[in-house]
């Protein structure tokens, strides 16, 4: 992406703010951060808009599969390292059935990835795709099997299958879904390409080397196919995180064309597997496609993408709510914390240690910690209040005391004068917590 | 065919190597271990073609009191006697023994410096391994404890736990007196990383007797802000940041801490394989930030860890 001084240079530098920036250093900063379109700017010359717009293009394309409210995106990242910006497109992680199952093998399967479903700090976390691989040979068979597969369940789906005769009637039937297309390799692409092209669905591009991988993928932009996702087959995690870097490199850092689409991974079965997908998860992996997913290791590798993705400058948050740890009753005293959720589940797992019953109530300061929100103004006496009212907490507990963090032991007053509670000062570390909450009781 | 240029980043600094453990030429009893060296990011053959160790520490502690249940629950009544846990540790392939000596604090079992300074020799004499040492985490008793711990383990270079910018010159000191090393501890941020270096090499140790540890959260529990923060110190130090060109150290057992790890949930499998699985994803995280030494508790996320390291091509 250019920089916001070499945007600068094709704007018309008129300054006239139609574009709704006072600038056009101001509306090059916008573009260069992503905040901003092109389009914006009514007075574009037709060249500078040429030299943006190839410049501007994504160094990774965006392909989609799935159609309406159950699609997924991938690719159209910008970075190498989430600390730079954040990553975008959480890594999709889809579960493999084929056709030479029986429907009740089929459907247990599928059962079992819908029943991976979990919730936490107000996200769904939960596998994305259904992956349905030509086993039988048989063309009916697996048109059969894709079709019931699309009534048992909306997700999107990938096609895995290297008949390109079998592909084509499948994919014709299925592309209304959008799917994913498994795939092409150097004996099956022009067919590949061709299916792909007839029937509007993105394809997989299969080699262990990238330099063939690169050539492919020249072979199928000649036909117009540009919705393209690339296996590089790793036989090995090593490989697996070096051939993926390079790839993510290739493009971000060298716009290198040719390796600018998302990666897809197919993980083997067993404990290897499973360490494979987790790499995956924070090393580039836009698509992993599992044979099996034990359930002791699903929650894992869900929370894992979730933490990666999580945009570093807005923090997870958790839901305000005045929370009953190690079973309180009306004489616990009430705690409070920020929503910010490392703030929360470190306070949390030291009152657990303590083994003392508390009110903790969570207040609400857009994801700031104690003293940053203090210091923003987000932790106030009022907003304090506010909380402890909108959850009852008084109600709750009738100790009439409050603990504040010893952060904030400069807003004591106040707190009193606008809870009417006895206010007691926490210590300044949570980790000084269980030592505190003993000695208080 | 398309020719791919291998787009290495120009890397212009390198891990320092620090060594743990010594052998009896060198005054002491037992293997040693070499860490550091890496002069590219974790696991790329194409920026760094040496193999590197990744030390695999397990965790002991001399009283049971902040050990997670399941982790005491698999090394059974060995649990009860830190020189049958480490040797049980040493069985089981780890390459350090992490042991806190948790019976000194005051508020809890208040052990003298020198029982815990024993309990340091039996486990050296148990175990040829080296050994890391960590006192109860409280300032005051941690000072006492480490002091004598560090003259009479004098010659095994161990390294002690830890220091931090509020609290450095005695483990400083009881590590420079002895020829031990140091972690330097600091609360994810890559600046306060850097800072306790300063604070420590100021004082008069060396870079080759500093590990940083800049806290390892836990998957679920912040692990995202450790990995970040971690990628960034391994980038500034290959960049060419002299005060951050230390090993790092990352505890992953704080994992057993997160609820989700061992609470029952629904669909979310056996609750020992789940937290198996918490401490070796947060395991797997600190590897591809930059670790170089893992401290885990439970013997099957060190098997997990360390078929990770063999799979990526490291040495363990």
């Amino acid at each position: 992406m250019a920089t916001a001084i070499e945007i600068f240079k094709h704007l018309p530098k008129k300054n006239c703010g139609e574009c709704k920036y006072p600038t056009c250093l101001a509306f090059a900063m916008q573009l260069a951060n992503n905040k901003a379109k092109l389009d914006d700017c009514p007075h574009m010359s037709e060249a500078g808009r040429n030299a943006l717009a190839s410049s501007s293009a994504p160094p990774i394309r965006l392909v989609r599969i799935g159609t309406g409210r159950n699609t997924v995106d991938m690719g159209d990242e910008t970075e190498l390292y989430r600390h730079d910006k954040r990553f975008f497109h959480p890594t999709a992680f889809a579960l493999r059935v084929s056709d030479d199952l029986s429907i009740e093998e089929l459907e247990k399967k599928v059962d079992h990835a819908r029943s991976l479903h979990f919730e936490r700090v107000g996200q769904v976390l939960k596998l994305d795709i259904v992956e349905v691989e030509c086993r039988s040979g048989d063309g009916v068979k697996y048109v059969q099997t894709l079709e019931h597969v699309s009534k048992l369940v909306d997700w999107p789906l990938v096609l895995r299958c290297r008949d390109p005769v079998i592909m084509s009637a499948a994919a014709n039937r299925m592309r209304e879904r959008r799917p994913l297309l498994h795939g092409a390799d150097p004996d099956n692409i022009k067919e590949m390409v061709a299916t792909s092209k007839s029937s509007g669905c993105p394809l997989v591009l299969c080699s262990d080397d990238l330099g063939k991988l690169t050539d492919m993928v020249e072979v199928a932009r000649k036909e117009g196919v540009e919705d393209l996702v690339l296996d590089p087959m790793p036989g090995n995690m090593k490989d697996m995180l070096e051939r993926c870097t390079v790839i993510r490199r290739s493009a971000i850092r060298k716009t290198f064309r040719g390796l600018g689409y998302p990666i897809y991974l197919g993980m083997p079965v067993g404990k290897n597997g499973m360490l494979m997908a987790l790499t995956a998860v924070m090393k580039y992996g836009s698509l992993l496609s599992f044979e099996e997913m034990p359930s002791s290791q699903a929650l894992p590798l869900l929370v894992l993408r979730q933490n990666i993705y999580t945009d570093p400058q807005v923090p997870i948050q958790v839901k305000p709510y005045l929370y009953p740890v190690n079973n309180p009753g009306p004489d616990a005293p009430i705690l409070f914390t920020t929503n910010f959720s490392l703030t929360y589940f470190t306070v949390l797992s030291d009152i657990e240690k303590s083994k003392v019953p508390v009110w903790l109530q969570v207040v609400d300061t857009e994801g700031l910690s104690v003293l940053t929100a203090y210091s923003a103004g987000k932790l106030t006496a009022d907003s304090v209040r506010n909380a402890l009212e909108a959850s009852g907490a008084n109600g709750r507990s009738n100790r009439g005391m409050l603990v504040i963090p010893g952060m904030v032991a400069r807003m004591s007053v106040k707190l009193n004068e606008s809870t009417g509670l006895q206010i007691v000062v926490g210590p300044k570390e949570s980790s000084a917590l269980p030592k505190f909450l003993r000695s208080m009781n | 065919m398309a020719d791919v240029p291998l787009p290495k980043e120009k890397w212009t600094g390198s891990i320092g190597e620090l060594e743990l453990g010594n052998s009896q030429d060198k005054g002491g009893s037992r293997r040693s271990v070499r860490l550091g060296g890496n002069r590219g990011m974790p696991f790329l053959s194409f920026e760094d073609g040496e193999r590197r160790m990744i030390a695999m520490a397990g965790l002991v502690a001399d009283s049971l009191d902040e050990v997670p249940q399941p982790v005491r629950d698999a090394f059974g009544d060995d649990a009860k006697d830190p020189v049958r846990w480490a040797r049980t540790w040493a069985a089981r392939g780890a390459d350090l023994i992490c042991l806190h000596l948790t019976s000194t604090n005051p508020e809890e079992g208040d052990a003298s410096p020198e029982s815990a300074a024993d309990t340091v020799m039996a486990v050296l004499k148990a175990v040829d391994l080296p050994l890391i040492v960590y006192g109860s985490g409280h300032e005051e008793k941690d000072s006492k404890v480490l002091e004598k711990v560090g003259e009479r383990a004098r010659g095994e270079r161990l390294l002690l736990g830890h220091a931090e910018e509020s609290a450095y010159k005695s483990v400083a000191a009881a590590a420079m007196a002895n020829g031990h090393a140091v972690i330097g501890f600091s609360n994810l941020d890559i600046n306060l990383a850097k800072q306790i270096v300063i604070l420590l090499t100021d004082f008069g140790l060396g870079k080759g007797d500093i590990v940083i540890d800049p806290l390892m959260a836990a998957l679920g529990m912040g692990l995202e802000y450790s990995y970040s923060v971690n990628e960034r110190i391994r980038i500034s130090a290959l960049s060419g940041d002299n005060m951050l060109r230390v090993p790092m150290i990352c505890d992953c057992t704080s994992a057993w801490k997160a609820r989700e790890a061992t609470d029952d949930v629904p669909h979310a499998g056996d609750t020992l394989e789940r937290g198996v699985w918490w401490e070796a994803t947060t395991a797997l995280a600190a590897l591809l930030s930059g670790a170089d030494i893992l401290v885990l508790g439970h013997p099957e996320a060190m098997e997990l860890a360390r078929m990770a390291v063999s799979d990526l091509g490291g040495e363990n």
